[in-house]
């Protein structure tokens, strides 16, 4: 049998993705995590009578502490499998790719398994994360001269 | 290559099962189970080589033998280097032959020692292999703690060790005869369907084997193959039709028996060198002693996976063994 025959009949008898039940889930998570991260910046700038700027690194920093910390008693993995990119888009998400991977070479050493493979995923996310901010920045300077 | 051999037979098997294994349906027919995946050592890969260690102790304890009754020690696992194998035997202390054959190495082992055994080199040989669920997923996947979604198609690496002991002393069941298989390669290049990637070579050595010996597939009560899980299964049946005009009737998969598909967490079945072995040695092997099975074909199917091939944009080439067990009633 030759390689495109034997693709069509592993096709068939793959099960098809529900696209549009997982789409649909991780907006719903996602769209929560957004009214989730205003609310922190609210409580924090009303509270602690902070500017808004500020009060949005907190909001991080508290978001980042959850994710690492549900990471470490074992949740956050299942949440993830359930809720799929609605919690790994957000900087839940990215602070659970590098917690998850400390945690796994915790028994190699600091240096050789820490930290040499904390940014194993995260690594992706920092280089596309620069990289896009730099060409999204020179577009907005060609286009509104800011 | 088919093989057919007179005096091999085998004397004892030993399971010992992880966490999920064990509440699996076959959970009472295991030796020893852990309920952690740590098995009272702080890592993966050392927990490996601790349940590979007790299989083969429970095997010799089994067949009442000591280790210095033992000839050879052919294991095999999945980790690089084969290092639980490696590690295991420093402490076990038989002379070792360490094989890779990704998840058919079982059967292969199992092939070796019945050719060293029939050609009377060795009075008798235990034949082990180990997966971890967790440390295959540390070294061909993401960090468990990661849990990135999956598809339907992926299969669950089993945790566990399993031991065969062979010997040429006479027993209830013969090893008959073996056939070893060869690369196969049909260019899928998906990771997370490596069932799809395996059914072809399975095929081709299930095909080999009744040809080399003519036989009809009906001649076996029982043809098990190793982890191609749910989906594989259905494209090894086409598969076997379409291009080698065979029916598998009495053909089952190990990936779909070693898991409550229904409410374990497993996606497609499980995977990895000691799914079929777990299997086999407690569920099929106590049939075959009671006398409910008598003739079963052991294909052992494995994915010769390496990320870094797969990230250079290569496909998964496969390969599988097959091993011919009987029940002899002549001796007893």
């Amino acid at each position: 049998m030759d390689k495109n025959k034997y693709k069509d009949l592993v096709n068939k008898y793959s099960p098809k993705e529900n696209r549009l039940y997982n789409g649909l889930i991780a907006f719903i998570i996602g769209g929560l995590m957004g009214i989730f991260g205003q609310l922190l910046i609210d409580v924090y700038s009303y509270y602690l009578h902070i500017p808004v700027k500020d009060a949005s690194v907190f909001m991080i920093i508290t978001l980042v502490f959850l994710g690492c910390f549900l990471t470490c008693l074992g949740f956050f993995d299942k949440m993830v499998s359930f809720a799929r990119c609605g919690l790994i888009i957000p900087i839940t998400g990215f602070a659970h790719s590098m917690m998850s991977a400390t945690l796994e070479y915790k028994k190699e050493g600091i240096v050789t398994g820490m930290g040499a493979n904390m940014f194993k995923l995260a690594g992706t996310v920092i280089m596309c994360g620069v990289v896009s901010a730099y060409l999204f920045g020179i577009l907005r300077f060609l286009i509104m001269g800011v | 290559m088919t093989f057919k051999y007179d005096n091999v037979y085998l004397s004892e098997v030993s399971t010992v099962a992880g966490p999920y294994e064990s509440k699996g349906p076959f959970g009472r027919y295991y030796d020893k189970v852990y309920n952690d995946f740590y098995c009272g050592t702080k890592t993966w890969e050392q927990a490996e080589c601790r349940m590979l260690i007790d299989s083969v102790d429970m095997a010799l304890y089994k067949a009442n033998k000591l280790k210095q009754d033992i000839d050879l020690h052919i294991s095999g696992d999945l980790l690089n280097q084969i290092v639980s194998t490696n590690y295991a035997s420093a402490s076990i202390g038989i002379p070792l032959i360490g094989i890779y054959s990704a998840c058919s190495t079982s059967v292969l082992g199992l092939i070796i020692g019945s050719n060293m055994v029939d050609k009377d080199q060795i009075r008798n040989c235990l034949v082990s292999t180990s997966s971890h669920n967790n440390g295959a997923e540390k070294q061909f996947r993401q960090p468990v703690e990661y849990g990135g979604p999956k598809r339907k198609t992926a299969t669950f690496t089993a945790t566990g060790a399993a031991s065969f002991l062979l010997s040429s002393k006479k027993e209830r069941i013969k090893v008959e005869s073996a056939t070893i298989g060869k690369v196969i390669d049909l260019g899928i290049t998906d990771s997370m369907n490596m069932g799809a990637a395996m059914a072809p070579s399975a095929a081709y050595t299930i095909y080999q084997h009744l040809k080399d010996l003519k036989r009809e597939a009906n001649y076996y009560d029982l043809i098990l193959t190793g982890d191609l899980g749910i989906y594989g299964k259905k494209i090894l049946r086409e598969y076997m039709k379409i291009e080698y005009n065979i029916e598998l009737n009495n053909h089952d998969d190990t990936a779909c028996m070693i898991y409550d598909l229904d409410n374990q967490p497993v996606y497609a079945g499980g995977s990895g060198p000691v799914c079929l072995p777990l299997v086999f040695n407690s569920y099929i092997y106590q049939k075959m002693l009671d006398g409910e099975i008598s003739r079963v074909l052991l294909v052992a199917t494995g994915a010769l996976l390496s990320t870094s091939m797969v990230n250079q944009k290569l496909s998964i080439p496969s390969i599988s063994h097959a091993i011919s067990l009987e029940v002899t009633d002549d001796i007893l």
